[in-house]
């Protein structure tokens, strides 16, 4: 077979105006609360009553939540079952969770679409799943009421009973739910006071830590269908093709069942992932690159560096810049520059997909069942509401799994509409995943503070170079600053910087560089923070002022910084003395509506960076679960941590140069610092848990590293050098 | 050729060179066992061969022929393999949990050989599986609890 005139990458710009069209015209559905049964989902018990889409009650008492968001580590699923099982007065012994169905019922809250993402699932729940709970709990107290004939307000809903106190009768929920499920939706459901909370504010243990230390735990890549063959896909280099493949010596694999083209590239089809990676490796394509290829990012990464030098698009434009220098006594200037990175989660992406006459059905861990509907709709050439979802669990997710331009779902249902009738899985290997990923992207900032005598910024000036994540997708208009024009990625944090500073001046060059990119935990503020917390560090030092005092001078119109920032200098004893060879840096940030200030102790071993210990206050609103918040924030550390250590996915000659773990590293276990997690108490409205503790950990761990090298960090990883 | 796993004897179709890792996974679908990598980078497919560790992604299942192989679904069948599952259930361990399997298995691998283990013995054990969610610290606890520590 020769696929010299095949066009086999048909770019992916192309792909991603496609996903927009089919957006704009097919899904555009808004959050309600569902109000009655409906026909897809798993399997329900006759016997069962379903109030609203979230809750089912069988005849034994059992209560399942069916949650629309995903679960990939985050805890949503035990923090969602909070949210509904304190409004229902459910025993938390009875509660089973499950994936939703992709269907509009499980859209948003604040997306048109179901998406598991920006850390909002918490924030973005917590009225309506307990509007929906309490809905569900007045229909069990009616229909109680009503069979002994008095007034509901008689009746009270108890840990899976309704009681009648006068009177001494109960039901429990099983006994009332098929005949509650057909009474009205009350329209305006009383919420609990805050007092009666039984649940929330709770350290409720994890709904699914047994499960996942038994490995029975079903995530996509587990999923096994009677007659199941799993594919690999070869695909073509990064701005070239495939040409000359070998298909005759990949059918004589054993195990090999098919080998064709698809437009992503060729498919291997086997029997097992063995056989058909076999078949993969026997393919051996030639792979033709353009002669004007020869992208770079250290190419990238000078032409950046330029453009971040030259006047860009306005995203803040505040006071006389030049008027301030003037004044100014001292000038601070500083280039950050960032690689791509890649999410790398621990389960490699994989879709199991099964094309029939009626549509298409999709097993697969997932942060974006919305997209995924249209890529498979694309791909087959049906309706997006004729895909249906099995979400699995998420082996990781960090953004990679919501995948806009349905890079995974696509490829896996071309292969599958070539052999109707049979489930086929197709395996990401871990090369697969780092070489043809979706990326963080790489950025580049330039930072001029001017000091005034009292050594305090009188002006910022603040260019940022980057890649917006969403052009030319469905999400463009809901990213973009609708004044300035700029994706809200580029700028979040450095627009909207909490520190008191007269003049501030924020520009930005919108780039296209070719490598496709993705939202990564915390998204843009992963590397503007990391600028704007070093900046205001060397601002600081130039000032021969304590960074943590400065910053509280700068930070007084910021409350919620400045309580964060001064209850973790506290906890991590800042100013103490440390043992020899030691440092302590500070960062604070805010991202998702939450605060999230760190410090962190480092030395430096074997020439690189070690972090030993760090502190961290996060301020998230009301804590659901703290043990939850405690987690997630131990967890954006770590993932925070690993980045700034050591990971970044480089490009030479077109294609990516880490292939797999040995030369892309996460954090290892004896790496791992120990952390001390803080939580502000406070009665407002929940806020993000799952990204906001990302930004902070890399400016605290350059910002030690600066204390105790004199070396400033311009450049990340901090690999890159030796430290000394 | 023949495969005794979890202490029963099967016949697999696998040519020898197959790693144990898709014989477990795909021709016996005993899917505990996670694939991450399929260089023995991150241990997540980390099995015991008679009651040794591996990266089963590595080893050939030819290399398996007449060993016991145990994985995650047998390992509640001791007392330390209970007693492990009991801390990491008690700590909260798992996030995602891809890893957990593979950490587990290298945990109870480390408490047979050091039932009393120090930090240092556990950085030595563990720093052969990855994970990306960063329950580091959990699993260290979990460890200790596991130990009595």
């Amino acid at each position: 077979m020769s696929l010299d005139n095949h066009a086999s990458n048909p770019g992916r710009r192309a792909f991603l105006k496609t996903a927009a069209v089919a957006a704009g015209s097919a899904l555009v559905v808004s959050f309600t609360l569902p109000q009655r049964a409906f026909g897809a989902g798993s399997a329900t018990p006759a016997s069962a009553g379903t109030l609203t889409a979230f809750i089912r009650i069988a005849t034994d008492g059992a209560v399942t939540l069916t949650l629309g968001k995903a679960e990939m580590g985050q805890g949503v699923h035990t923090g969602l079952a909070q949210l509904l099982a304190d409004e229902l007065e459910a025993p938390w012994a009875a509660l089973h969770v499950e994936h939703a169905p992709a269907l509009p019922a499980y859209a948003g809250p604040g997306f048109p679409m179901m998406i598991t993402g920006g850390s909002t699932s918490i924030a973005g729940c917590f009225v309506p799943l307990r509007t929906a709970a309490a809905a569900a709990r007045e229909m069990l107290v009616t229909e109680a009421a009503s069979r002994w004939g008095v007034p509901a307000s008689e009746c009270t809903a108890v840990q899976g009973v309704v009681k009648h106190a006068a009177s001494a009768r109960q039901f429990t929920y099983g006994e009332l739910a098929a005949a509650a499920g057909q009474r009205e939706v009350p329209a305006k459901p009383t919420l609990k006071p805050r007092s009666e909370w039984r649940y929330i504010g709770q350290a409720m243990p994890r709904v699914d830590s047994a499960a996942k230390s038994r490995g029975e735990t079903r995530y996509g890549l587990d999923v096994r269908r009677p007659g199941q063959r799993y594919a690999q896909l070869a695909r073509p280099p990064r701005g070239g093709r495939l040409s000359e493949a070998n298909v005759a010596a990949a059918r004589a694999v054993p195990g090999v069942t098919h080998v064709f083209e698809i437009p992503q590239g060729i498919a291997v089809v086997a029997t097992n992932t063995w056989a058909a990676k076999q078949g993969r490796n026997a393919l051996q394509p030639k792979m033709v690159v353009d002669q004007d290829a020869g992208f770079s990012t250290a190419a990238l990464a000078k032409r950046y560096s330029e453009l971040s030098k030259q006047p860009g698009q306005v995203a803040r434009a505040e006071g006389d810049i030049a008027k301030a220098a003037a004044n100014a006594t001292q000038r601070v200037e500083a280039d950050y520059a960032f690689p791509y990175l890649a999410h790398a989660p621990m389960e490699p992406l994989n879709c199991t997909a099964l094309v029939t006459p009626e549509g298409v059905q999709l097993w697969l861990g997932t942060q974006g069942q919305t997209f995924d509907q249209l890529a498979a709709a694309r791909a087959a050439g049906v309706r997006p509401d004729q895909v249906s979802i099995e979400t699995c669990m998420l082996g990781g997710g960090f953004g990679r799994r919501a995948a806009v331009a349905g890079d995974n779902v696509g490829p896996a249902v071309e292969i599958a509409k070539r052999l109707p009738g049979i489930p086929v899985q197709l395996v990401w290997t871990r090369e697969d995943d780092l070489t043809d990923g979706f990326y963080r992207p790489q950025a580049h900032h330039h930072v001029v503070a001017h000091l005034g005598a009292d050594g305090f910024p009188v002006a910022w000036q603040h260019t940022v170079v980057g890649q917006p994540l969403v052009k030319g997708t469905p999400l463009e208009k809901m990213m973009l600053n609708p004044q300035t024009g700029i994706e809200v990625t580029l700028t979040e944090g450095i627009d909207n910087l909490p520190y008191a500073i007269p003049v501030v001046h924020v520009q930005v060059h919108q780039t296209s560089a070719k490598v496709p990119v993705q939202w990564w935990r915390s998204v843009g503020s992963t590397h503007t923070s990391f600028a704007l917390e070093c900046g205001i560090d060397e601002c600081a030092r130039a000032a021969r002022q304590d960074p943590v005092a400065y910053r509280l001078a700068l930070l007084k119109n910021s409350p919620k910084e400045k309580r964060a920032l001064e209850m973790v200098a506290a906890k991590a004893g800042w100013g103490t003395p440390l043992p020899k060879g030691r440092a302590r840096g500070v960062a604070v940030a805010s991202s998702f509506g939450s605060t999230v200030a760190q410090v962190a102790e480092v030395s430096v071993v074997d020439g690189q960076p070690r972090v030993h210990r760090v502190v961290a206050v996060m301020d998230c609103g009301t804590v659901v679960n703290p043990r939850l918040v405690e987690q997630q924030v131990q967890s954006a550390i770590a993932l925070g941590l690993s980045a700034a250590l050591r990971e970044e996915i480089t490009f030479a000659a077109d294609q990516v140069e880490q292939t797999n773990f040995h030369a892309y590293r996460p954090l290892r276990l004896h790496e791992m610092p120990v952390v001390e997690v803080h939580l502000v108490e406070s009665t407002e409205p929940p806020t993000g848990v799952g990204e906001p503790g990302t930004p902070p950990i890399g400016p605290a761990v350059a910002n030690a590293l600066r204390a105790l090298t004199g070396e400033a960090v311009r450049q990340l990883p901090f690999s890159r050098r030796n430290w000394g | 050729m023949k495969l005794q796993v979890n202490g029963t004897t099967h016949e697999v179709d696998a040519p020898a060179d197959m790693p144990l890792l898709w014989a477990i996974r795909d021709l016996l679908n005993l899917t505990g066992t996670k694939f991450g990598c399929g260089m023995a980078q991150c241990g997540a497919c980390t099995i015991h061969l008679d009651g040794a560790p591996v990266r089963a992604c590595v080893t050939p299942v030819a290399a398996a022929e007449g060993k016991a192989v145990t994985t995650i679904e047998a390992i509640a069948a001791t007392e330390l393999g209970q007693r492990i599952q009991a801390a990491w259930v008690a700590e909260d361990v798992p996030q995602c949990g891809y890893c957990q399997s593979g950490q587990i298995m290298s945990a109870v691998a480390l408490l047979k050989e050091h039932p009393q283990p120090t930090d240092a013995d556990i950085d030595t054990a563990m720093d052969g599986n990855l994970c990306r969610c960063g329950t580091y610290n959990r699993i260290r606890r979990a460890i200790h609890r596991a130990a009595g520590n």
